[in-house]
């Protein structure tokens, strides 16, 4: 096989699974009625026409990226998050507390403290399906889901319990669940006019430079990518794959504390139900999608912040419900695994490379 | 089933980006022959036999069979011709029990909704009875060793109805008994089938082979009868230079006992006893040659010296501290060197680059890591001086290490324990499926080292290795040492006598 033909295979077979995510999504866009052509340029083109949809893009993306990184260094590690919705949801709650006790803190010392309190509570939770794991053998997808629901009716319990908005409580319990609105000393600034585009964005690229320098310049990241790649070979060279475990899986957690913990601050200012938005779970895709590196992931929150908005247009546009953005990440995810599978296989290249060779003999047999 | 009469493979060239792997290659093998090939590792044996089992396909050349063309398109076409092929690497699925491994491709067991695994342990049974190949049907594969893994292989195959057998490597893991036993049991089975043996083994090829085939960087080099050339001049033709593999001739070292193993239990994965009060002591300076089939404790004693198996009872003392259920990595620090059994899973990582790989133990260590910032410059020097001094055969330091052969594997493997200046050295089955060019570099290694005033542990199969390089040899039978002899003392015969688990007593 020549170079030549290798990359033209990469390519093609990576073309092939677009045209072949699209085509499914098509399919069912078709079962619904909708104008498939237009429903697509809506959804990838509509939201970059003005700067006030790109913000909103760049929104998304935000907590989209810092759960992902957190989710790229579990992965890399050899544990798989899929807590990060719960995780993400103890941040907010952390972060809360802090602003509702300490409301008087001035802006500089309460922002970080709310960040890291968030960051503590997450990674807290992370910590539980870490050291389970670690100690007890228990799977991570059995921990991270359940501790997603207990997390989840915790949050419920203290948006209509501790943290109730006393103005809501007037109305008798029957208001809504939500954290009265917390002080402006929390709130990340807006930086462009007319946009709710926040600070939160430079902190998100700078948690994607330090995971960079975590994983591939640190002896850290060394032993945790290795403790991934082949436990046994990182017990062999004493390494302590169970404690990187616990540590990456802490890392993780805190990631999507920090996620939640910046939604409130830059986006909500207040901790309400459906905060989450589903992130801790498309987080999964954007860090698979982005290749479990922090380079591939920040143009991949991109692509997904892109789909969300583009999904919520598509509703108003061309009458297609938002919800299909989730079978389109769906399609997403099992394409990528599908492809990833695809790729590594040396047979089916082979096989390729040989029909391949086979049509240019013949071509030239017609030729001659 | 009609038998495989002749084999021809005329005019086999296969390309692959930068290199010609095989270069206009022709064999034949005919009816009841046994035609050895050998070659370095890389000469293109693997892939002319990845050819003929239909793995790849040749780029010019045909396959005949009984005279016959066929084209073979995938492994199943080459079985259902009735080749059958025991590779290096067993194709075994570690979590499934001996009987379901084989049930997977017997499918005279399978209908449409059962499986039969009584017909094929019967099948199992009829095919280990008639060709004294012991296996437990019932034993999971993680649970073997290396050796009974391959014995599984070999039963596999047969049972699968092989009519021409492709043998990669088959005595690497075997016992000189076993081996003996498998070269008889050969001959017989030549008046069924005809096979193609590959080995290193330059002396089970002048016993076994008729016929001859030299590979040298993917061409024939010679091809006639076996007999026609002594062993070194075989070597000679193989690697293209003289090979002499070193020899241990100095005097027995009486220096200060460096590894004092006292009553050492440890349990294998199945629960038993592995190793059952197990005694032994290693001198600085000193090769003590652990012997004996493989399955009998090696692999748990490998494991809990490195502090990777739970030591239930009794004292590892290293240099007078006892190393019992320590951490690896207090083990690391201590000065010992290990050279694992599986190199490509356990001595490496092998998605990492080579130049990684070679600081697997010594991130923290202030030559590579500053702050915990790791030093690339430092971290490339150093594998670029390793590549050269250890002669790692690789494109540049940043492939990954297992896309690496298993020889320059062992190397990568060898330049980090070295390196690292270890007090002791653990080398368990250092040279298994190497070629002689790696087999001499990796015993030169060792004896440089012990010379240095370094203890070595080496554990090993092949007794040639063993009285080659060891000043002691002790002998481990079912996780006990059977007995400790003096390397003047040791020979082929005694040893695997004594690796059979028969006593001194009983036998001379």
């Amino acid at each position: 096989m020549t170079k030549h033909f290798k990359l033209i295979y990469k390519i093609t077979i990576i073309a092939l699974a677009i045209a072949a995510a699209m085509g499914a999504g098509s399919i069912i866009l078709l079962s619904i009625g909708a104008d498939v052509a237009k429903t697509y340029l809506v959804i990838l083109l509509e939201p970059l026409k003005s700067t006030l949809q790109i913000s909103e893009v760049l929104l998304r993306a935000i907590p989209l990226s810092i759960i992902a990184l957190g989710i790229s260094v579990a992965y890399r590690s050899g544990i798989i998050n899929i807590g990060a919705e719960g995780q993400m949801m103890m941040g907010i709650l952390g972060t809360t507390m802090v602003a509702l006790s300490l409301p008087t803190l001035p802006k500089v010392i309460l922002i970080p403290l709310a960040i890291l309190t968030g960051a503590l509570f997450g990674g807290a939770w992370g910590f539980i399906a870490g050291i389970l794991r670690a100690k007890l053998q228990v799977s991570e997808l059995l921990s991270t889901v359940m501790l997603n629901y207990i997390a989840a009716q915790f949050y419920t319990f203290m948006l209509r319990g501790p943290f109730l908005d006393p103005a809501e409580k007037t109305l008798g319990g029957a208001g809504t669940p939500q954290s009265m609105r917390l002080t402006r000393n929390l709130w990340l600034t807006r930086f462009i006019p007319r946009t709710r585009l926040h600070t939160g964005l430079f902190i998100a690229l700078a948690l994607a430079a330090f995971i960079y320098f975590l994983l591939w310049k640190t002896d850290f990241g060394y032993k945790m990518r290795a403790s991934g790649a082949s436990g046994r070979a990182a017990r062999y060279g004493g390494i302590s794959v169970a404690w990187y475990l616990v540590v990456s899986m802490v890392i993780s957690g805190a990631f999507a504390g920090i996620a939640g913990a910046i939604e409130v601050a830059g986006v909500h200012r207040r901790a309400l139900e459906g905060i989450t938005a589903g992130y801790g779970f498309s987080g999964i895709v954007v860090a698979l999608f982005g290749g479990l590196s922090p380079i591939g992931i920040i143009p991949a929150s991109f692509f997904f912040g892109l789909l969300i908005v583009g999904s919520d247009m598509t509703q108003r546009l061309v009458g297609v419900p938002a919800n299909m953005i989730n079978v389109l990440q769906g399609i997403i995810i099992l394409v990528i695994v599908a492809t990833k599978m695809i790729l590594a296989d040396p047979y089916l290249a082979e096989r390729v490379w040989r029909w391949y060779q086979r049509r240019c003999t013949v071509r030239a047999e017609v030729e001659a | 089933m009609h038998k495989i009469t002749s084999l021809r493979m005329e005019h086999i060239t296969k390309r692959f980006p930068g290199t010609l792997a095989c270069d206009d290659i022709t064999l034949s093998v005919g009816e009841g022959e046994i035609l050895a090939l050998v070659g370095e590792n890389g000469a293109g044996k693997t892939t002319l036999m990845n050819i003929l089992m239909g793995l790849y396909q040749s780029d010019e050349g045909r396959i005949l069979i009984n005279g016959e063309e066929v084209r073979f398109k995938s492994p199943n076409d080459a079985f259902s011709a009735g080749l059958g092929m025991v590779h290096q690497q067993y194709m075994l699925v570690s979590n499934m029990t001996v009987t379901e491994n084989i049930a997977l491709g017997y499918k005279a067991a399978w209908s449409a909704l059962k499986l039969d695994l009584a017909k094929v342990r019967a099948r199992i049974v009829e095919i280990s009875d008639k060709y004294g190949l012991a296996v437990d049907p019932d034993a999971y594969i993680w649970q073997l060793s290396v050796g009974e893994q391959q014995r599984v292989e070999l039963v596999k195959t047969l049972c699968l109805g092989a009519r021409f057998l492709i043998l990669d490597e088959p005595t690497s893991a075997l016992t000189p008994q076993e081996t003996d036993e498998l070269i008889v049991l050969l001959k017989r089975m030549k008046r069924e089938l005809s096979i193609i043996f590959i080995s290193h083994k330059l002396q089970e090829v002048k016993n076994l082979c008729d016929n001859l085939l030299i590979l040298r960087h993917g061409a024939v080099v010679y091809e006639g009868k076996t007999a026609d050339h002594s062993m070194a001049d075989i070597a000679a033709l193989m690697t293209g230079h003289e090979v002499e593999l070193p020899v241990n001739e100095e005097e027995a070292c009486s220096g200060a006992v460096v590894l004092d193993i006292r009553d050492l239990d440890v349990k294998s994965d199945r629960g038993f006893l592995a190793l059952d009060g197990f005694n032994l002591a290693v001198r600085c300076g000193e090769i003590v040659g652990l012997a004996g089939v493989s399955g009998n404790g090696q692999r748990e004693l490998a494991e809990a010296i490195n502090g990777l198996r739970r030591v239930e009872r009794g004292q590892i003392l290293f240099y007078g501290e006892d190393l019992a259920n320590k951490s690896p990595h207090h083990i690391i620090d201590s000065g010992m060197g290990y050279i694992p059994e599986e190199r490509n899973t356990e001595g490496i990582v092998p998605s990492f680059s080579l130049k990684e790989n070679l600081i697997l133990k010594d991130t923290e260590r202030e030559e590579f890591s500053n702050h915990h910032f790791l030093k690339n410059k430092a971290i490339e020097e150093n594998a670029t001086e390793l590549r050269v001094k250890f002669d790692i055969r690789s494109p540049n330091t940043s492939v990954a290490a297992g896309s690496l052969s298993g020889g320059n594997i062992q190397k990568v493997i060898l330049a980090r324990e070295i390196s690292r200046k270890p007090k002791f050295l653990l080398a368990v089955y250092p040279i298994r499926g190497l070629d002689l060019g790696a087999a001499e570099f990796i015993h030169k290694q060792l004896l440089e080292k012990r010379r240095e005033g370094v203890g070595i542990l080496l554990i090993s199969e092949e007794l040639d290795e063993i009285l080659d390089l060891s000043d002691r040899v002790a002998v481990i039978f079912k996780g006990k040492i059977q007995q400790i002899l003096d390397r003047k003392d040791a020979n082929r015969r005694k040893l695997g006598i004594l690796m059979a688990g028969v006593g001194d007593d009983q036998a001379l």
